[in-house]
């Protein structure tokens, strides 16, 4: 793996480069217009010009968005009389082209590699993926409400991510992680760093692995009617509103509804972010409610999460990002259902 | 890779099945020949009904894949897409997408056994694929037990088939209605009752029971009576879906996805599930 050093001017000049060529994003600093064709919610369009600054920890929107964008146009058609293609469904136009993600903390790169689990043969999530370079700094600070490595991540962590920029005293370190990174600095004449600054980087990481935990993967061997049949839900439930704010700037949370949507005529097959915190998302037509309880809908999110992903795939389905602690309008904190969990008899 | 796209077909011909108008069987041509030639399904699986504007809808197929050249579906109308298919007349266009889930082990588990199939209300669809198939290969399978019933004579789907399955030898057939009408000197009483009067004997057996879940609960009591396991009981499973294809998670009760590991599952499986479905 190729390790070079640049300093914060080089790295904007780096991003000036890239954006001639492709879309850049970085995580926005500002409230963006709610509908701009040219950026994601949460992210903004850079050119370099100015200097790159990133939130600590995660920044408020997750990378989900260039992955499983709200919306998606699964397929689309005319309704229009007298068409001789009334009704015959079309496949939509792709979007082309690299986009560059930069500013992508470690556990969101994780949350694309464990999405890609059940969207492994998904056509438009593996278009999505093959066009997205991620562009990832490691943490130097982390938030109170950080708790990536009891989920088997670091704050130091560089699996999923293209290119891996991490502090120096006077610059950055940056790893290239796979062929879309090395393509990215291939023309730019990079410095190599210092064996001392990749020695460093190990030693830290080193660190990382001695602090994390692996205490939760005792829940994998659980037998789910106990965890089930809990009562720590009954609390859990009765304060959660099932507002659904966790499930949209989780970056695991992957699920989606299906609907159609015509306008004068022309119609579009969507595909867009569902939440299982609704009581829609499971109601039969006949009106027969599978999880017409909010304390079984509050149930089935953390139970997806931390048993029935295990049980489908192996890894949680969470990153420990926290941004569900830091904006759950009750303080529902999943580190507290996690320890919950590991206590149940 | 999935695709969401589904094959463009032509409605053939729409038979109304029940006296209340709410059941049609709509027969499904593919309008391309090389999706017809790729189509392959078992009995037990369904498809997404596709219709520009309105949506899509998982519906079991209610055609044997031996009816070749077309897939029939019998829909009830109870939303807004299927009130919207119900309005749809013969030569319109629409969509399928599937075949999805698993389908019943006709080819496995059911080979050389004697099969007990149990159906309530309009549920017998795939049952009726199922029987269908069985019938096309009759020496694979031992004696076929089929006891289906509907509230009245008219609601009873596949009316003429069922007079021609009486007329045969090799099905023994138990058709109910569940109070006495005018007209009907065949069975009366609830599907449960019935299956404990046949008593069908669980050995080298298997029973396919599809209905509503109150039915299922009281048809198990009596075979069970008679030596019935679980693991000799199929079911299939319903829930909300949106893909089909194991990925929206929409349909899942606890793990286990009902559109990718079922629709079908033995008795024994639904158990050890969370009561979600």
């Amino acid at each position: 793996m190729k390790v070079f050093k640049i300093t914060p001017a080089e790295l904007d000049a780096m991003i000036q480069e890239w954006s001639k060529a492709h879309p850049v994003y970085a995580p926005a600093l500002a409230k963006q217009p709610a509908a701009s064709p040219d950026c994601a919610p949460g992210w903004s369009r850079v050119d370099g010009n100015a200097p790159l600054t990133l939130p600590v920890g995660p920044p408020p929107a997750s990378v989900k968005t260039f992955f499983f964008p709200q919306p998606e146009t699964l397929l689309t058609y005319t309704l229009e009389n007298n068409h001789p293609d009334k009704g015959l469904m079309r496949e939509p136009a792709k979007s082309q082209g690299i986009q560059v993600v930069v500013g992508v903390r470690p556990c969101d790169a994780r949350s694309v590699l464990l999405n890609n689990l059940p969207y492994q043969e998904d056509p438009f999530f593996q278009a999505n993926r093959q066009r997205t370079a991620l562009i990832g700094f490691t943490c130097e600070q982390t938030r109170s409400t950080c708790f990536c490595t009891q989920m088997g991540g670091s704050p130091l962590g560089s699996e999923g991510l293209d290119l891996v920029f991490s502090r120096t005293r006077d610059g950055f370190i940056v790893e290239v992680g796979s062929a879309k990174g090395e393509a990215l600095v291939a023309d730019l004449d990079l410095a190599p760093a210092d064996e001392s600054e990749i020695s460093a980087l190990a030693a830290r990481r080193q660190e990382e692995v001695k602090a994390s935990s692996t205490e939760l993967d005792t829940l994998k061997g659980r037998e789910l009617g106990k965890l089930y049949d809990a009562p720590l839900w009954q609390p859990l439930g009765e304060s959660c509103i099932n507002c659904g704010a966790c499930t949209f700037i989780c970056p695991t949370c992957y699920c989606f509804d299906i609907q159609d949507e015509v306008v004068r005529g022309q119609g579009r097959r969507i595909r867009y972010w569902d939440s299982c915190m609704f009581p829609l998302y499971s109601l039969h037509t006949s009106g027969h409610n599978p999880r017409g309880q909010k304390v079984q809908r509050t149930r089935n999110r953390f139970l997806h999460k931390l048993k029935y992903f295990p049980d489908r795939f192996g890894p949680f389905s969470c990153v420990g990002c926290g941004r569900c602690v830091q904006d759950c309008p009750v303080n529902i904190d999943i580190r507290e259902v996690m320890t919950d969990l590991l206590a149940v008899e | 890779m999935i695709s969401y796209m589904p094959y463009p077909v032509r409605i053939d011909d729409i038979v109304v099945e029940t006296e209340d108008g709410n059941q049609k069987t709509f027969k499904l041509v593919f309008e391309n020949e090389a999706h017809r030639k790729a189509w392959r399904h078992v009995p037990g699986q369904f498809a997404m009904l596709s219709l520009a504007g309105q949506g899509e809808i998982p519906i079991g197929i209610a055609s044997s894949p031996t009816e070749e050249g077309h897939l029939l579906f019998t829909v009830n109308r109870a939303g807004k897409v299927t009130t919207a298919l119900h309005q749809m007349n013969i030569g319109d266009r629409m969509g399928v997408r599937g075949p999805l889930g698993n389908g019943f082990p006709i080819n496995t588990d059911m080979l050389g056994k004697n099969i007990v199939i149990i159906a309530g209300g309009f549920a017998v669809t795939t049952l009726r694929a199922t029987l269908l198939s069985l019938l096309a290969r009759r020496p694979d399978y031992g004696k076929i037990t089929f006891i289906y019933g509907a509230r009245t004579p008219g609601m009873l789907l596949y009316r003429d088939e069922l007079k021609q399955w009486a007329q045969r030898e090799d099905i023994d057939l138990h058709v109910t209605i569940d109070r006495e009408a005018p007209g009907w000197d065949g069975l009366v009483g609830f599907v449960p009752t019935i299956a404990g009067d046949v008593a069908p004997s669980p050995e080298n057996s298997v029973a396919l029971i599809c209905g509503p879940p109150i039915m299922i609960k009281f048809t198990m009591p009596p075979l069970e009576k008679i030596g019935w396991t679980d693991d000799q009981v199929y079911l299939s499973l319903e829930n909300r879906m949106k893909c089909g294809e194991g990925v929206c998670c929409h349909c899942n009760v606890g793990p286990t996805l009902v559109c990718k590991d079922g629709p079908v599952f033995t008795r024994s499986q639904v158990k050890q599930l969370p009561i979600e479905y």
